[in-house]
């Protein structure tokens, strides 16, 4: 909303100082190389990015997964361990600096249930068990939404007209409630099914936006030169037009994934998703809500590793959309620009006061 | 249109039946009603098991079932809940209103709120408060709404009856809120740092004087509104609406405005006496359609007094007139809600808000009081919906008002010397709203899956209570009533999203 205080510096010249910036980022760059490098000076992304892998590698490497065994003390289905704090309190302490007694972190630094059950460990599993959850509904929505989307966009005709009605079923239900049953259906029987059957279920959005894409760019003079030239059809789809169309399918997936982890914690939460003894982090709040106020910890520590990762997710999948989108012109901030006119200013007074002596 | 309607209807019919048909089918492969005989131990295991086959009818495929429900549906009959005996209608006729009151709550304020301050951000792009409202904006999208409903539990509903018991906010608190306040809307308005500083004074101050007025008032334990208040308060929305909708230089719209205000003031002494009316009384009659009919009537007052006061554009009057006397109306309501208070808390051993359930058993009392304890009971679930929806809203409504002011006819409002004010409402707000008008009906449906967490937390018989319930006891036929009318209002929504669009958007025509 602010005007420049000079009008005669206008728009157009705000317009150049800008273009002059972001031709310098792109110049002499293929476009996956000026993705990649918005992608990583994107500060939310690489925070979340970052967050996210420590949580990833945090959540396998503590109690292990499978046959390997993990460098963690407790398995978090122990019943006999001694309860060390009153009631099973974090061992964890603060350091000194923020009023703690010095860091350390005890024998059970997120605390106890009442049974004497390790929490870190429990949350690891959890942890592990919702990741696992949300890559396999990303990738199964993924697979099946790229597919379906791009041969009816591409083929258009029944298939489209088959997508389109299916879709439609899809948004008569709230997601929570398909999930809900499915989660009945599958839930007990293994957390790969019930993540495989979710993802059956949530392709739609998917595959309707990379419909949009297809339909769009299959107009497009590139695709109409390739088949000139002789393309086969699977030619064009896999060489000419997904490759254009991966930024809306990468972008949606991840937003899919963050949606998708708090869709298998609600579900485990209200008790149609995973079942005991695999644990997951809703299950882990639905088991532990009734122990708010006697024992705080065992509800925080699961809620706040759901946040993390789905935030950090979303902050990926916010840039990437960034990095993928041609249309972005990073906006430098005022005082930015106002460098940068000033350096203009300076370099054109050069040139001229040059241009007098000579 | 007629024709557009026809057909939309039709293919909403086949989606409705093919959705259902499917849904029933997963269902019954779902739910298992005879685990708990399988499992038991009694004597008669076989037979009782042969019983239950008898009774839901097992042995028949889903499919024909299907049709056999679908039959009896179509008769009105929506089946029994087999555990209790129970008629389905009669379970799910009380749930609806309880999740509509709910659903409705949420959307209306969640509207409220995202539409302000998504434009807001919009108007200050990459500026801190666009970034704060951005991170915010994650965060709430990322948050669990069970783990925050638990959290709102302990500490909005116990907290805050804790603090009923002794309530006296620490002045260093108020003190602090006062800041936060005033940094705040110095970042939302912006401008030069001399205005900035103006702006972080005043609404500190406002805010400080607030808080202290109702710390010394008692304001905690007796909340009113009460004349004085009524007055100021109007004023105040008074200034406010027609300063964003007609400009304060528009000397007929801000008298309107006062005018109705006045009247509202003196109306509130007579409406005393007419609160007290029977139909307000216990088991009072027709009360709603009594207060529909008193709001109709403010309405008209205020189209009216806008009128009056004439001139060329004697439309924009008439129209801020109607709006300052629905909040007229809607203030004296609420001090009429308030008055009952001290009673209510005292009848609750004086901590007010609950944490579960949509009304308190066995309370009695009047229509006032009824009122009141649906609005406690409604706090918390609408407040868990509102933080989610409003994450969603703002995000929509920041992109498409951004959108929107980049427009070239925005740049040719400003171009012919439109004041910003002009150039924002009218322009940029307006169509701001076209893309939203479709989201929001369709957006219903995502709060009424929202609805089934916020409900279990809560412990609020609604539907989605219901459902959960149902799913968990394998009583097919509950089950199936709560898809069914979920989804009808899922296809009406998106038949109310087309038509609403066509309406706001002349280039849309349905019938073409």
């Amino acid at each position: 909303m602010s005007t420049s205080p000079d009008p005669q510096l206008s728009a157009d010249h705000n317009e150049r100082t800008e273009n002059e910036i972001e031709l310098k980022d792109v110049v002499g760059l293929s476009q996956g190389q000026i993705v990649r490098r918005r992608f990583f000076r994107h500060k939310g992304a690489m925070v979340g990015l970052g967050v996210l892998i420590a949580v990833v590698v945090l959540a396998f490497s503590s109690v292990g997964f499978g046959p390997v065994p993990g460098w963690w003390k407790y398995t978090g289905y122990e019943t006999t361990l001694d309860v060390v704090n009153p009631g099973g309190a974090p061992t964890f302490t603060l350091p000194t600096w923020l009023g703690g007694e010095g860091f350390a972190l005890g024998a059970h630094p997120f605390g106890q249930d009442e049974l004497g059950r390790d929490l870190f460990a429990r949350v690891m599993h959890g942890v592990q068990t919702s990741l696992m959850v949300m890559v396999i509904i990303g990738l199964v929505a993924c697979g099946i939404g790229v597919l379906v989307g791009s041969l009816a966009g591409f083929f258009r005709g029944r298939l489209d007209t088959f997508l389109m009605r299916t879709t439609d079923l899809f948004i008569t239900v709230p997601t929570i409630v398909i999930g809900a049953v499915i989660g009945k259906l599958a839930g007990q029987v293994s957390g790969v099914l019930f993540a495989v059957s979710l993802g059956i279920v949530l392709w739609t959005s998917l595959a309707r936006l990379v419909r949009g894409e297809f339909l769009a760019l299959r107009e497009r003079e590139f695709v109409d030169a390739a088949r000139v030239a002789g393309a086969s059809n699977r030619r064009i789809i896999f060489k000419h037009i997904l490759p254009n169309a991966i930024g809306t399918i990468i972008v949606s997936t991840t937003l899919l994934m963050s949606s998708a982890i708090l869709l298998e914690t609600a579900l485990s939460y209200l008790g149609f998703g995973i079942q005991p003894p695999t644990i997951s982090l809703g299950q882990l709040i639905q088991m532990y809500q009734e122990a708010f106020s006697t024992r705080p910890w065992l509800f925080w520590w699961p809620g706040l590793f759901i946040v993390v990762i789905a935030l950090t997710v979303n902050f990926i999948g916010d840039g990437l959309r960034d990095a993928f989108d041609p249309r972005q012109k990073r906006i430098p901030s005022e005082r930015k620009m106002a460098k940068a006119r000033e350096a203009a200013a300076k370099q054109q007074l050069a040139a001229q006061s040059e241009a007098g002596l000579a | 249109m007629l024709r557009f309607l026809t057909r939309r209807l039709l293919a909403g019919l086949a989606t409705l039946f093919v959705a259902l048909f499917l849904m029933y089918l997963l269902v019954a492969a779902a739910i298992d009603p005879l685990k708990d005989l399988r499992e038991s131990t009694a004597a008669n295991k076989d037979q009782l098991i042969a019983a239950r086959i008898e009774l839901l009818d097992l042995d028949t495929s889903p499919v024909i079932r299907f049709f056999q429900w679908l039959g009896d549906v179509l008769q009105g009959d929506l089946g029994v809940a087999w555990k209790t005996g129970e008629s389905v209608s009669s379970l799910i006729g009380h749930a609806i209103i309880s999740t509509l009151q709910l659903v409705t709550a949420a959307t209306f304020l969640s509207l409220l709120l995202g539409i302000t301050v998504g434009i807001v951000s919009a108007l200050r792009q990459y500026a801190t408060f666009d970034y704060l409202i951005i991170f915010l904006s994650f965060l709430l999208y990322s948050l669990p709404s069970f783990w925050v409903a638990v959290m709102l539990k302990q500490w909005g509903a116990i907290g805050f009856n804790d603090f009923l018991r002794d309530p006296n906010l620490a002045w260093a608190t108020i003190a602090v809120v006062g800041i936060v306040m005033g940094l705040l809307w110095s970042l939302a308005i912006g401008g030069s740092p001399r205005r900035r500083v103006q702006v972080f004074l005043i609404a500190a101050a406002a805010t400080t004087g607030m808080l202290a007025y109702l710390q010394l008032s008692n304001w905690w334990l007796e909340p009113k509104i009460g004349p004085i208040l009524l007055l100021v308060i109007g004023a105040a929305v008074a200034f406010a609406i027609v300063g964003v909708f007609a400009g304060l230089q528009n000397r007929r719209a801000l008298w309107t405005a006062l005018t109705v205000v006045a009247i509202g003031f003196v109306l509130y002494f007579p409406m005393q006496t007419v609160f007290k009316a029977d139909a307000f009384g216990v088991d009072g009659e027709g009360t709603f359609w009594i207060l529909v009919g008193l709001a109709v009537v403010t309405g008209v007052i205020g189209w009216v007094v806008g009128r009056l006061y004439g001139g060329p554009d004697w439309g924009v009057s008439a129209k801020v007139g109607v709006a300052v006397a629905l909040v007229m109306g809607a203030l004296i309501f609420v001090d009429k809600v308030m008055q009952v208070w001290p009673p209510y808390s005292k009848a609750l051993g004086g901590r007010p808000i609950p944490t579960f359930g949509d009304r308190t058993p066995g309370l009695g009392g009047n229509y006032w009081v009824q009122v009141l304890d649906a609005f406690t009971h409604l706090i918390l679930p609408t407040a868990t919906l509102v933080l989610i929806a409003f994450a969603a809203y703002t995000r929509y409504s920041r992109s498409s008002m951004l959108e929107v002011m980049n427009q070239d006819y925005i740049r040719t409002a400003r171009a012919k010397g439109l004041p910003e004010r002009v150039v924002v409402v009218r322009h940029g707000f307006r169509n701001t709203l076209i893309p939203l008008a479709t989201i929001v009906p369709i957006d219903v449906i995502t709060l009424i899956g929202g609805a089934v967490i916020t409900e279990a937390v809560f412990a609020r018989p609604g539907m989605g209570q219901l459902f959960v319930h149902a799913l968990d006891a394998a009583e097919q036929d509950t089950v199936m009533a709560y898809l069914l009318i979920t989804a009808s209002l899922a296809i009406i929504a998106n038949i109310v999203a087309d038509i609403i669009y066509a309406v706001i958007d002349p280039r849309i025509r349905l019938d073409a």
